[in-house]
């Protein structure tokens, strides 16, 4: 008793502890991507450790530049193309199956409650929507993920936040997102886990909570982490079916993991999001927030809905309906990347690619590119980006550009009208 | 064991983080010498774009910094980038783990000072040299200005840290033990 369901997870993966503040957990699944797994790869070939702790819990994929860009982002992608074909790893997405990392496994079901994960990648805190301990990693971290299939932290401490109230209409996961990281801070929840309970998470479906778990590390959190519930089991069911009797039987199951009643945490905060505006930052970090309406008419120049926290089809289709028989304003650019193909595909067979289409947007196939301003939708300096992405860092999309975070609903009013809107005005 | 210190250059903010340390333009590089050149590319200071390509940065070996230093992205290249310009050791008041477990797990040290410390070494006249002391977990600023007196803060090093430092980095440790 008195854990929480980061403890319970540390205790059930625990392999050695190599200093009373630290402590070696087993992996259940390492993912790789081809920015950050290359150098590894690499090492481990030039030091003659080339080999894998295990090639079915490793899943690996071509997303931050693809197609490639250059000769230098191919030789990265053939670097990760060959590996996976030397050791087996079957689980490896490359072009015309490829999407962003963090919708991407999730939507193959690779994540399951109680895991550990670890990816070179700070958003795969993402992945702890699903009551997984999921934390990004240096290169040096996933290489002996690899190699070993075990990873070294400091013992986090749990901090609570207990989210109630009623989300208005056109505020959205997102928003929420924005809000906590707004009172946190950007260190405000460094080496600790943000366990995101109460009535509004427990109403989110799996994207909207990957939204708000993606964002954690904003606030420097190792993981977010929902404990696992019915709308987990149903998500996975196509994945886990064969595992139990019915969905009764994988939520009695998934409810092990659940923080125990008397768990203790560093810190609990209560959080009530009845009136909550649109939330939109306007500084170069993620705690810059404000109400959408403090902001409002500050113009843009490229709208940019996409990425692991608002790629999904559920963005999609809120930035959709705002866009319906609309059109961008006169003189901005709008982009669209569905975060995975089979989000791509349900936006054509919904019809949301046609509204895009039809009120002037890029669509791009499933690619990190432009929130990192690696490609695909770099901005020039002192132009400003509406975007659904996580980082409004100097330079991040572009150098010398201004980043604006905020929800798909808003992005879409701000393609709407050419500046940054309350997106309600338009519901 | 590897001698950690020397000539320190001052970044005065808060919050850095690591796509100013390297934009992502960079990581489709293979190479960490690749990254040397572009080190602090981004850096904001007051506002105001940071001379990465000044003398007494290139001699810099010990960067002293504030608050969540090397937030954001995991990448190792930020480390990288500091390493392969022979920046050993960094002194902030706080690091974003990330990047603070990616500087010992290359066995490089990241040292954490009270904000009470930062603000003396900050408040140092002249050319400022550190030497650290593994043994004493000890780092001393000296100065080259005669009337500034050395500053001595004591700090923490956890045994893993420590052994991470000793044996090169994570990956070796990894090697032996697991």
């Amino acid at each position: 008793m008195r854990k929480t369901i980061a403890e319970k997870i540390f205790e059930a993966h625990l392999r050695d502890t190599p200093s009373p503040e630290n402590m070696v957990l087993n992996l259940d699944v390492v993912m790789c991507h081809e920015i950050t797994t290359p150098i590894a790869i690499m090492d481990l070939v030039e030091k003659g450790m080339d080999s894998v702790f295990d090639p079915t819990r490793i899943k690996a994929v071509i997303d931050h530049v693809t197609p490639a860009k250059d000769s230098k982002t191919a030789t990265q992608g053939k670097i990760m193309r060959d590996w996976a074909k030397r050791h087996g790893i079957r689980d490896f997405f490359d072009i015309g199956a490829n999407g962003v990392c963090h919708a991407l496994f999730p939507e193959k079901g690779f994540v399951r409650p109680g895991y550990t994960v670890i990816m070179g990648d700070s958003h795969t805190c993402t992945h702890g929507a699903f009551g997984a301990f999921a934390a990004g990693v240096g290169t040096t971290d996933l290489e002996v993920g690899i190699y070993k299939g075990v990873c070294s932290f400091r013992r986090p401490q749990t901090m609570k936040i207990v989210i109630s109230g009623e989300l208005g209409s056109g505020v959205s996961a997102k928003d929420v997102i924005l809000a906590i990281i707004k009172r946190l801070t950007v260190n405000g929840a460094t080496d600790r886990v943000i366990e995101f309970v109460g009535p509004v998470v427990e109403a989110m479906n799996m994207s909207a909570r990957m939204t708000i778990c993606n964002m954690a590390v904003e606030a420097g959190a190792t993981c977010g982490i929902c404990l696992p519930d019915r709308v987990t089991a149903e998500y996975l069911w196509p994945f886990i079916q064969g595992d139990y009797q019915d969905i009764e039987a994988a939520v009695a199951d998934f409810a092990k993991w659940h923080s125990d009643p008397d768990a203790r945490y560093i810190e609990t905060i209560e959080m009530d999001v009845t009136g909550l505006a649109p939330q939109v930052t306007f500084g170069f970090k993620p705690d810059q927030v404000r109400d959408i309406g403090e902001m409002a008419g500050t113009p843009v120049d490229q709208i940019y809905i996409g990425s692991c926290t608002n790629g999904r089809i559920e963005d999609l289709r809120d930035a959709a309906q705002l866009l319906k028989g609309r059109r961008l304003a006169a003189g901005v650019r709008g982009i669209v990347t569905p975060a995975t193909p089979k989000i791509f595909s349900q936006a054509l067979d919904e019809g949301l690619i046609r509204i895009f289409m039809d009120a002037g947007f890029c669509v791009l196939n499933p690619t990190c590119g432009a929130c990192l301003g690696m490609s695909s939708g770099v901005l020039a300096e002192n132009e400003v980006c509406a975007s659904t992405t996580n980082r409004n860092f100097n330079g991040r999309m572009g150098k010398g550009g201004m980043v604006h975070l905020m929800s798909p609903l808003s992005a879409a009013a701000a393609a709407i009208s050419g500046v940054i809107t309350d997106p309600r005005i338009y519901l | 064991m590897k001698e950690f210190g020397g000539p320190a250059i001052f970044l005065d903010r808060s919050d850095i983080n690591t796509d100013e340390i390297i934009p992502a333009k960079y990581l489709t590089e293979i190479s960490k010498t690749a990254l040397k050149s572009h080190l602090l590319e981004d850096l904001l200071l007051d506002g105001r774009p940071f001379e990465a390509r000044s003398p007494a940065m290139q001699q810099a070996r010990v960067v002293v910094s504030r608050a969540n230093f090397g937030c954001g992205s995991s990448r190792e290249h930020a480390v990288w980038a500091f390493e392969v310009n022979d920046i050993n050791v960094i002194v902030a008041e706080s690091f974003a783990r990330i990047f603070r477990q990616n500087m010992f797990n290359c066995g490089i040290l990241a040292i954490e000072l009270a904000k009470t410390s930062i603000d003396l070494l900050f408040a140092m006249q002249g050319n400022i040299e550190v030497k650290v002391d593994l043994q004493q977990n000890t780092m001393t600023a000296l100065s080259d200005s005669p009337g500034q007196a050395p500053v001595t803060c004591a700090f923490q090093l956890n045994s893993l840290d420590r052994d991470l430092v000793a044996s090169g980095g994570w990956l070796a440790f990894a090697d032996q033990h697991y």
